[in-house]
């Protein structure tokens, strides 16, 4: 994702993993009708909420997300039966785990958003920009890269070092 | 004098135990010193840094570097033999993913330092004095390695041909290893040399692992009767064997222990926390968030359980504010 965001301006860059059979259509819906909520969101479409795997959570913080959403469908609607109290399950894990890590728990964020309720999609939108905008950057992938510094500053002392002992 | 492949051992942020498996080759070290020269084992025999220095790059075969990287002189050492070797092998947890040196990750470097020189109930230091990086006395200065913030697996820092997994690892992987080397047979650079199949797979119990597990609590073995006989994560012992990689020999379930991961994941995994932490979160017995919420109560530290081994080399590497 290219960072159009100057320090001023900065706005949060938010994952939404959204269920086929609800939250997407919901958003879908949210469009068509027009209704306005924050942009910040990029839609991944899977297939039911208990096919998003941790990993791909922690994968979307790794390359700069500022909060990930899920969406998916109420309990006891889901298409799978059980996928969304998996999703559920595992989230309240991964959210200890991800706290822990220093990760805000308002980074992280399920919902259960049915087809038709667009104007959920509006208000869990723009609350989680909001929330996430007063936390800040994320910014993993600036992070790792100043943490490797350190390297680099070293790196230049055992070249000066093995210069001199090859003379 | 010799023809004999040139092999060089060496050890990083570590405790010793890879080097110990090493010994237990036991006859079969007779084997490895036959057919390999070792030009480097600071543990085990008195040659020194500036003999490999003063020999040709690429020249050693292979080097086992066992250890995460802490040090600056870890760093150095890293290199120097990457230079020095065709070959680099990352030789246990530690090396492959940090170990549990890897969990100091979760703290700042000066929270350490405070708490090992200071505040750690067996210190006694008035003078809070700490180790300098350099020293006078004398006229002479004498310096220590330098401290990084961060822990890192051995491929953070240099390329990395290949991976013996383990804490540590067994003598059988090893001595595969040191035959594949001598055979040329190698497999494609980036592979880890052991089983690509579940530890359930090799484990004693697992026909009575359930298709269908529920999680009512979860026990940790200090305070609960271990059924010998039937698979540990249906009894709610944090079990990582679904997730860890196989290739010890189901060790520490055949003691009744459950697996803390030590091998790592299979390839087609790539953060083994986050998925074994998918897998048993997704089976708890329970469908709202409070009683969700009292069943992981009994899984009081997360990073520690999933993550024992692996913090570095895991997406998210370590703490984000430190
Ligand atoms: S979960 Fe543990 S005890 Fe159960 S089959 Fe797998 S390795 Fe064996
Ligand atoms: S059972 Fe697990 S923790 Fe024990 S040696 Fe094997 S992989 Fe490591
Ligand atoms: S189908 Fe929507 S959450 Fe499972």
């Amino acid at each position: 994702m290219p960072n159009h965001n100057t320090e001023k301006q900065w706005t949060p860059k938010i994952v939404a993993f959204f269920c086929n059979w609800c939250t997407y259509t919901a958003a879908d819906l949210a469009g068509v009708s027009r209704i306005k909520h924050a942009p910040n969101i990029r839609v991944i479409r899977v297939m039911c909420s208990g096919r998003v795997d941790p990993q791909f959570l922690l994968d979307a913080f790794a390359k700069g997300a500022d909060g990930v959403l899920i969406g998916g469908c109420h309990p006891g609607d889901c298409h799978y039966i059980e996928g969304n109290y998996k999703c559920l399950r595992r989230f309240q894990l991964l959210q200890k785990m991800t706290t822990d890590m220093g990760i805000e728990p308002d980074r992280l964020r399920l919902e259960w958003i049915s087809a038709s309720e667009g104007d959920k999609v509006r208000v869990v939108v723009n609350d989680m920009v909001s929330k996430v905008t007063k936390l800040g950057p994320l910014g993993l992938p600036d992070k790792f890269k100043s943490w490797d510094e350190e390297m680099k500053i070293f790196e230049h002392s055992i070249e000066e070092k093995e210069v001199f002992e090859h003379v | 004098m010799s023809e004999k492949p040139k092999i060089a051992l060496y050890w990083c942020a570590s405790c010793g135990g890879c080097e110990e498996s090493v010994v237990d080759l036991a006859e079969d070290i007779l084997f490895v010193v036959d057919n390999v020269d070792i030009v480097l084992w600071p543990v085990g025999l008195d040659f020194k840094k500036k003999d490999v220095e003063a020999m040709p790059d690429g020249s050693i075969v292979a080097s086992l570097i066992n250890g995460a990287i802490r040090t600056t002189e870890q760093e150095e050492m890293a290199r120097m033999l990457r230079r020095k070797s065709q070959v680099v092998i990352a030789y246990g947890a530690c090396a492959q993913l940090g170990g549990i040196p890897g969990l100091a990750n979760q703290f700042s470097l000066e929270t350490i330092l405070k708490f090992v020189y200071e505040e750690a109930p067996s210190v006694v230091n008035e003078l809070k004095t700490r180790p300098l990086e350099r020293f006078k006395d004398n006229g002479r200065t004498t310096e220590l390695p330098g401290l990084w913030n961060v822990v890192r697996t051995l491929d953070q820092v240099i390329d990395v041909e290949y991976y013996i997994p383990g804490c540590p690892p067994s003598p059988k992987l090893l001595k595969e290893a040191v035959l594949a080397l001598l055979s040329g047979h190698l497999p494609p650079v980036g592979t880890v040399l052991a089983p690509d199949i579940a530890l359930c797979e090799e484990c004693s119990k697992k026909d009575t692992k359930p298709t269908d597990l529920k999680f009512e609590s979860f026990k940790r073995t200090h305070l609960w009767e271990v059924d010998p006989e039937k698979c540990l994560l249906s009894q709610g012992f944090l079990c990582m064997g679904p997730a860890t990689r196989s290739g010890c020999g189901a060790l520490c379930v055949e003691g009744n222990m459950p697996c803390t991961g030590c091998y790592g994941p299979t390839s087609r995994v790539r953060d083994q926390g986050a998925k074994f932490l998918s897998s048993i979160s997704s089976s708890i017995g329970a469908d709202s968030v409070e009683d969700i919420d009292k069943i992981l109560v009994g899984i009081p530290d997360p990073v520690g359980t999933f993550y024992r081994y692996g913090l570095p080399g895991s997406m998210l590497k370590r703490k984000v504010v430190l």
